[in-house]
């Protein structure tokens, strides 16, 4: 450590528990910059402060939805979501074999007319349940980012606006379960419960993921709340439910809806992973991680089995990732 | 449309005849970016010579920064763009130089000191450090040779303890401090030619006549020429030879200094002047020239100023006007000077 | 600075305490009766069941139970697996070939992640970087027990490049070359990233717009002023990734066969072994705190502006 006894000390960005190891979290994180993605920055060259913090969300938005609108990444990322989405509601649209049926006698078939992803091992048809695959993990993905986005929001939030004894509990609290990777944590999670449902893989994953928000939110708070208007809100006699709904919450939203979007690909991701570890959703739902891993034993007969599934989920893995990276650099100005 | 004033050039004066150290010739940059092309620079010209001042004078996005950095060769490119013009270090072009050509006069016969010290030096080398890469690359010395050059300049630009102070960081030193470092690094290697982009704007206004006249000393004991780039006027009145003023990329009035100040030829020039507090005037209204500069990707036909011009006529509308001499190392780039240079400067 | 250290040792105490509870938690009370579990469907024989409750303090509640386990964890008792052996063991056997598949996929992501970041931050915009970007994207998107399975069969199995598996007890170098590579390539992407992210930025700062006016060579600026701030924040997530490596490893070695601490401890979840599940965990969350702290330290020798409160 060099001699730190000199002067212009408090200058110097100072390192203790107010921000704890920023080191490895979610993936995420390094796709969307915690810091970068606060509205407050572009707020900086707009009306400043008499007109209230209203005008400065919707030049952003507005900018941000114009900046959107000009990126291809949203264009290819929006296309494959909405397709993927319409899959999962409506499988019964693009196929009209069922993904449960399975004559024995057909197994690990290669494509043909009547099976265009062949068969598995089972003998059912790869191209009907890979379609019927995307329901379960859509739904894990988006339920699971609602659950984190209540989580961590809240406690975020909590801790941000009332700072104290409360942030420090709150911090440790996030600190505890930071201590788990998401994928550990999970494992032993759904080894532990009894039934394993759809909502049962939703709770582990939401459990243990919500950290990051709740991380971003407490920063966006504390940056909002000292903020001009904010303080001249309160002067002015504002309520703290009402400081919180109308001005601190509209402006801490826009990066947690960054890395809200690309966590969801994350959780798609770590759901098919625990079905291909058996873990995860139960046998009986049809799941991309499951029939991979049931391929991984016929992959010198048929392949294909394995290679249809897995490009659908690393589509869709990849389609929240870049929407999540669009909305990023929409709302980021600072890279451009 | 940018070629009109090219056949006016402005002499090069200066108090020797000699050929001048630096030259700038009808200068044009832009910058191309998403939004479209932003025209900095215009057709800038100017000289210096050896032991003289040209002090630089703008408000920000007048070019005078991006005129000193395409000087260096520091200009990020893209998006800029070098779309004319020459500039000639001992009547040699440059513009034309390999890569290699430019690093070794960067450094060694032009250095620049920036506005803002702090994150101009890095920060995670000590200030030794940092002075010492100057003698270890160029003149290829031994670290430890390096280091006692590295103290003796500390020494010679005032700052107290060098030797005790060597190894500390940038943050560990105060603005004033930071600054002398600066112009430590800048002098190393006894160059020509310093270019000051703003050198006193980032420091306290105690500190500001310090710094500056430590470098206006330098710069007289080792005959060196100096660009001062700033945008105050104030700074400039003590230790220039002459000034030029530019405002959208353009110099639009040049003159030896005291002339510029008892007498301006441009309305732009007479505002800056205007605008400056006195004492002597205590009670009147701040004058303040209206309006605001320019936006460079689309700057007004005519005469860039005329929109904030209040001799402005129809003809200023239409016609860039050139610069014109009025006498020797003296130019107005306004259609109206005659009319500028008799009316009296309020204030 | 030896006051921070020490307060940060005194911060991981109810952080670790709470990670383990945690697991400890779900293992014990979520999971149900750890003996039945055990003899599975066969039924067990009652004076034995009642025996072992006696001797792993079944019967007192969790957060006794939990206390005799923390302080036996102190005196570095990991707990006895249900087949006898002592946890710590197993833990000795299988953590030396999970370090060896970290270092390998650390080395990895070090080499080719700050090279195609520097890279692509240096030429943004250009074809290069835009190649890099999504490239690193489309590793991000397949998950990795996708990506282990393919490189499997096709790299290692079909085409014979690599090794396809490792023997399980002593994994040699060579077979853990591969499984090291899919284990990395998610950090990989991270880092590439991560550097080209802070090159971008940096490569606009002053002070390297200072360097290069000072007239030093630009291999000179790149490496000794842009790159080497640049990589302050890469080193804090290679730092804390070296941990995480180590519990990312569940799939990779449970698709290579690699007998580490991942496979363990899956090996563990799915028999419902629940003291080593616990140690293990234990072990890893201990290993990623001590290197968060590490990597909170080297912070400071990488900037001389952090100073530690």
């Amino acid at each position: 450590m060099p001699d730190m006894n000199k002067q212009q000390r408090e200058q110097l960005p100072t390192r203790s528990d107010e921000q704890p190891q920023s080191a490895i979290e979610l993936p995420g994180m390094l796709l969307a910059d915690e810091e970068g993605t606060t509205l407050e920055k572009r707020g900086a060259y707009s009306a400043p402060d008499a007109r209230g913090p209203q005008d400065k969300p919707r030049g952003a938005w507005a900018e941000a939805w114009r900046e959107l609108r000009n990126s291809p990444s949203f264009y290819v990322s929006g296309v494959l979501l909405l397709f993927l989405v319409f899959m999962a509601i409506f499988p019964g649209v693009f196929t009209n074999i069922d993904p449960r049926h399975c004559p024995i006698l057909d197994t690990n078939q290669d494509p043909s007319g009547d099976h265009w992803f062949g068969t598995n091992v089972q003998g059912c048809d790869v191209y009907a349940r890979t379609v019927y695959g995307a329901r379960a993990s859509i739904i894990v993905g988006v339920a699971t980012t609602a659950l984190i986005v209540v989580i961590g929001g809240l406690i975020g939030a909590l801790s941000g606006y009332f700072g104290g004894w409360l942030d420090t509990i709150l911090a440790r609290i996030t600190d505890i379960f930071f201590g788990i990777p998401l994928l550990l944590a999970a494992l032993v999670f759904m080894s532990s419960v009894k039934d394993r449902t759809v909502w049962t893989v939703v709770a582990a994953l939401g459990v243990f993921g919500w950290m990051q928000i709740a991380r971003i939110m407490r920063g966006s708070v504390i940056t909002v709340k000292k903020s001009d208007y904010v303080v001249a809100a309160r002067a002015l006699g504002a309520g703290t439910p009402r400081i919180l709904g109308r001005h601190v919450l509209p402006n801490a939203i826009a990066p947690v809806i960054v890395v809200a979007t690309i966590s969801l690909g994350t959780f798609i991701a770590t759901e098919a992973t625990l079905s291909f570890l058996g873990i995860g959703l139960p046998p009986t739902e049809i799941s991309w991680g499951a029939d991979i891993s049931s391929a991984t034993t016929a992959l010198r007969d048929s392949p294909y089995q394995l290679i249809f599934p897995s490009i659908f989920l690393s589509v869709t893995v990849f389609s929240f990732i870049l929407l999540g990276d669009a909305v990023r650099d929409a709302l980021d100005p600072k890279l451009r | 449309m940018t070629t009109i004033d090219t056949k006016n050039k402005p002499e090069g004066s200066g108090p020797a005849a000699a050929a001048p150290l630096l030259e700038v010739d009808n200068l044009h940059v832009e910058f191309r970016t998403r939004d479209g092309v932003a025209k900095a620079i215009n057709g800038v010209s100017y000289d210096v010579s050896a032991g003289e001042t040209l002090a630089v004078l703008g408000e920000s996005g007048s070019g005078k920064s991006v005129t000193a950095q395409t000087i260096m060769g520091i200009l990020d490119m893209p998006p800029g763009h070098i779309t004319g013009g020459e500039i000639r270090f001992h009547g040699k072009d440059m513009l034309k130089m390999s890569k290699e050509e430019r690093r070794k006069i960067r450094g060694q016969k032009i250095s620049m000191i920036f506005q803002d010290a702090l994150s101009a030096l890095n920060p995670v080398y000590s200030v030794g450090f940092q002075l010492a890469e100057m003698f270890t690359v160029h003149r290829g010395m031994s670290k430890k040779d390096a280091k006692l050059k590295s103290i003796e300049l500390m020494d010679q630009v005032r700052i107290p303890a060098a030797k005790d102070r060597v190894n500390d960081y940038p943050h560990q030193f105060s603005g004033g401090m930071r600054q002398r470092i600066m112009i430590a690094m800048a002098l190393a290697l006894d160059p020509e030619l310093i270019i000051a982009d703003e050198p006193t704007t980032a420091l306290d206004v105690t500190v500001q006549a310090q710094v500056m006249d430590l470098l206006a000393e330098l710069q007289r004991e080792r005959n060196m020429g100096l660009i001062l780039i700033t945008h105050d006027l104030g700074v400039v009145a003590d230790v220039a030879d002459k000034i030029a003023v530019m405002y959208a990329g353009r110099i639009v009035e040049q003159a030896p200094v005291r002339e510029l100040y008892r007498q301006p030829t441009h309305p732009y020039t007479k505002g800056l002047l205007e605008s400056i507090p006195r004492l002597d005037h205590k009670g009147r209204e701040l004058y303040a020239i209206k309006g605001l500069p320019p936006n460079l990707m689309r700057i007004p036909s005519g005469c860039a100023f005329n929109p904030r011009c209040p001799y402005a006529q129809d003809v200023c509308r239409s016609e860039i006007p050139p610069l014109h001499e009025i006498s020797v190392g003296r130019g107005s780039a306004c259609h109206f000077w005659e009319t500028v240079m008799e009316g009296e400067v309020r204030g | 600075m030896g006051r921070y250290v020490v307060r940060r040792l005194l911060q991981m105490i109810p952080v670790f305490i709470g990670t383990t509870f945690l697991i400890y938690y779900m293992v014990y009370q979520l999971g149900g009766d750890p003996i039945s579990a055990m003899f599975g469907d066969k039924g067990a024989d009652p004076v034995f069941v009642r025996q072992m409750r006696e001797e792993f303090h079944l019967n007192d509640p969790l957060i006794v139970q939990y206390w005799y386990y923390i302080t036996d964890l102190l005196h570095g008792d990991f707990g006895t697996s249900f087949n006898g052996r002592p946890v710590a063991d197993e833990l000795k056997r299988a953590f030396p070939v999970s370090i060896r598949l970290a270092m390998i996929a650390f080395a990895i992501e070090v080499v080719v992640g700050v090279g195609l970041g520097l890279l692509s931050g240096l030429r943004r915009g250009k074809f290069v970087d835009t190649l890099v970007l999504a490239g690193t994207l489309v590793v991000i998107s397949i998950p990795v027990f996708v990506l282990g399975t393919v490189a499997q069969f096709w790299l290692g199995s079909e085409w014979g490049i690599f090794e396809a598996t490792a023997t399980v007890g002593d994994a040699t170098w060579s077979q853990l070359l591969l499984p090291g590579i899919v284990l990395g390539s998610l950090s990989l992407a991270f880092v590439a990233r991560l550097t080209r992210t802070s090159v971008a930025e940096n490569m606009r700062a002053d002070y390297v717009r200072t360097a290069t006016a000072k007239g030093l060579p630009r291999r000179r600026v790149v490496t000794r002023h842009l790159l080497r701030n640049s990589l302050i924040p890469v080193v804090t997530f290679l730092g804390a990734d070296l941990g995480a490596l180590m519990a990312g490893a569940i799939v990779t070695e449970g698709i290579f066969n690699v007998d580490g601490v991942g496979r363990l401890i899956y090996l563990a979840v799915t028999k419902h072994e629940s003291s080593t599940v616990v140690g293990a965990v234990a072990a890893l969350v201990m290993i990623y705190l001590v290197m968060n702290l590490i990597v909170d330290l080297l912070y400071a020798v990488l900037d001389p502006r952090i100073r530690y409160a």
